[in-house]
């Protein structure tokens, strides 16, 4: 360890929450995406489930608002170092959408992509088991454009990277296929409490 | 049991195929990171520092071992206090690849900013820090295609790299820069732009040049002047900017899928 002459540190006080390498981001939320944000209206959103399963199905806005809803409160890890604590999404569990397309004994991973082109990889494991939904409300309110509304996939025990805003679709494979973020050096899998930042920490 | 012998002809290997979603925006990283470099922290020796505005200086490092960047890219820079706690920021780095063994990283003083406060109250030639990078291939310009930089603020870091890369290997291809500034002395590198660059100010101007934020007015030019094969254009700042300078640039004309962002919040 390289301790920095005369580097404190704000003060702080320890937070089990808080990953390592992270800081608390507080009220902020800093807005990370590498594209144009999309204009996209909920009427002309839509989300497909395909690859290998049993039954491929493409939800529009007011179907996937027919599912039952699910919400999720806690925090969020961004590879680029704030966390965000509490927050609050409101959409659909993606063990409902997996329940519907019913995944091939043999997948295991899968791909999710944007409106807007954006892909990132997961194993399926993190996408089921109540730890993976697809949101369009934040904070009780739709969900913001340049936060991923109207609609995005979020993935919250993974760097958020992960949580594919503007979500278009989610292919399911039988093999890892780097994303996006993946191909330009970050980490396959992302896990904030093991520090995965870059592809080989 | 007789056990014949056939001759097995060895796998062809067959990359797999990429899986490209229906849309616009599928823009590979034209640029491999290397993940050795990437993911080993390094030391960098503060060799200056350079009063750059009355918020933004200039720090130049030593990194002996560094293996070189592309212009744009960015690394993780990491301070460590006696007690074990650490602070990592990612930060854009401005010189340009040819600066062989050294950095340089221009930080804004940020209110309250951990690591920015330390590098402009306490930092001083001789200290040291870790780094590791350089960092994505996405918002990377290797100088082989026209490139469209528009920033503001802090913002225009990366694409002075870029600017200076440019400059040194007196490269011909296009490249023209947008940069928005509060105001003459808040411009960062000011003494160092030429005929490429276009500044906006929006709070004070010198005499005769509007006070504004940036328009259409600006962008049209330099969509009117695309070099052939068009820009790759490169917006850098706060997400307030990157939001109203790409769809600018999109109402101009530039195709969605050729803007490539880096934000910060």
């Amino acid at each position: 360890m390289n301790v920095t002459r005369g580097f404190t540190g704000r003060p702080r006080v320890h937070n089990a929450g808080l990953p390592p390498g992270q800081y608390d981001a507080g009220d902020d939320w800093p807005v990370l995406s590498a594209e144009v944000t999309p204009d996209l209206a909920p009427a002309d959103w839509t989300l497909r489930i395909d690859g290998l399963v049993a039954e491929p199905r493409t939800w529009d806005w007011e179907q996937a608002h027919a599912l039952p809803a699910s919400s999720y409160e806690g925090d969020i890890h961004c590879v680029t170092s704030w966390s965000k604590f509490g927050v609050r999404f409101g959409g659909v569990s993606l063990d409902t959408l997996l329940e519907a397309v019913r995944p091939d004994p043999a997948a295991t991973h899968a791909v999710a992509y944007s409106h807007t082109g954006y892909t990132a990889n997961l194993p399926l494991a993190d996408l089921s088991g109540g730890r993976a939904w697809i949101v369009w409300e934040y904070d009780g309110r739709p969900l913001p454009a340049e936060h991923g509304g109207p609609a995005r996939l979020i993935v919250p025990h993974l760097y958020f990277w992960k949580s594919t805003k503007w979500i278009a679709g989610i292919r399911i494979l039988d093999h890892d296929e780097p994303g996006f973020w993946e191909q330009n050096g970050y980490h396959a899998r992302g896990n904030p409490w093991e520090e995965q930042r870059y592809s080989g920490d | 049991m007789t056990e014949t012998t056939t001759f097995v002809p060895p796998k062809t290997f067959v990359p797999p195929t990429a899986f490209v979603p229906p849309t616009r925006f599928a823009v590979p990283g034209r640029i491999a990171v290397n993940t050795s470099t990437a993911t080993t922290w390094q030391t960098a020796t503060l060799t200056e520092i350079r009063r750059e505005t009355a918020h933004a200086a200039t720090f130049r490092f030593a990194v002996p071992a560094w293996e070189g960047h592309l212009p744009g890219q960015h690394l993780m820079l990491r301070l460590t206090a006696g007690d074990g706690y650490v602070a990592q920021r990612h930060y854009s780095i401005a010189s340009s690849p040819d600066d062989t063994g050294h950095i340089e990283l221009t930080l804004d003083h940020v209110d309250g900013g951990e690591v920015s406060g330390w590098f402009h109250t306490v930092a001083r030639p001789g200290d040291s820090v870790d780094v590791r990078g350089p960092l994505s291939g996405f918002f990377a310009w290797p100088g082989d295609r026209p490139a469209l930089l528009v920033g503001a603020g802090s913002g225009v870091v990366p694409l002075m790299s870029m600017l200076r890369h440019h400059r040194a290997r007196g490269l011909d291809v296009p490249l023209r820069l947008l940069v928005s500034a509060r105001s003459p002395e808040e411009l960062i590198y000011a003494p160092e732009y030429g005929d490429e660059t276009t500044a906006v100010f929006t709070r004070a101007a010198p005499d005769g040049v509007p006070v504004g934020r940036m328009t259409a007015a600006h962008m049209a030019p330099l969509l009117a002047e695309q070099p052939p094969g068009g820009w790759e254009a490169y917006i850098c700042g706060s997400n307030g900017f990157a939001e109203h300078a790409s769809r600018l640039l999109v109402e101009a004309g530039q195709p969605v899928d050729r803007i490539r962002i880096e934000r910060f919040g």
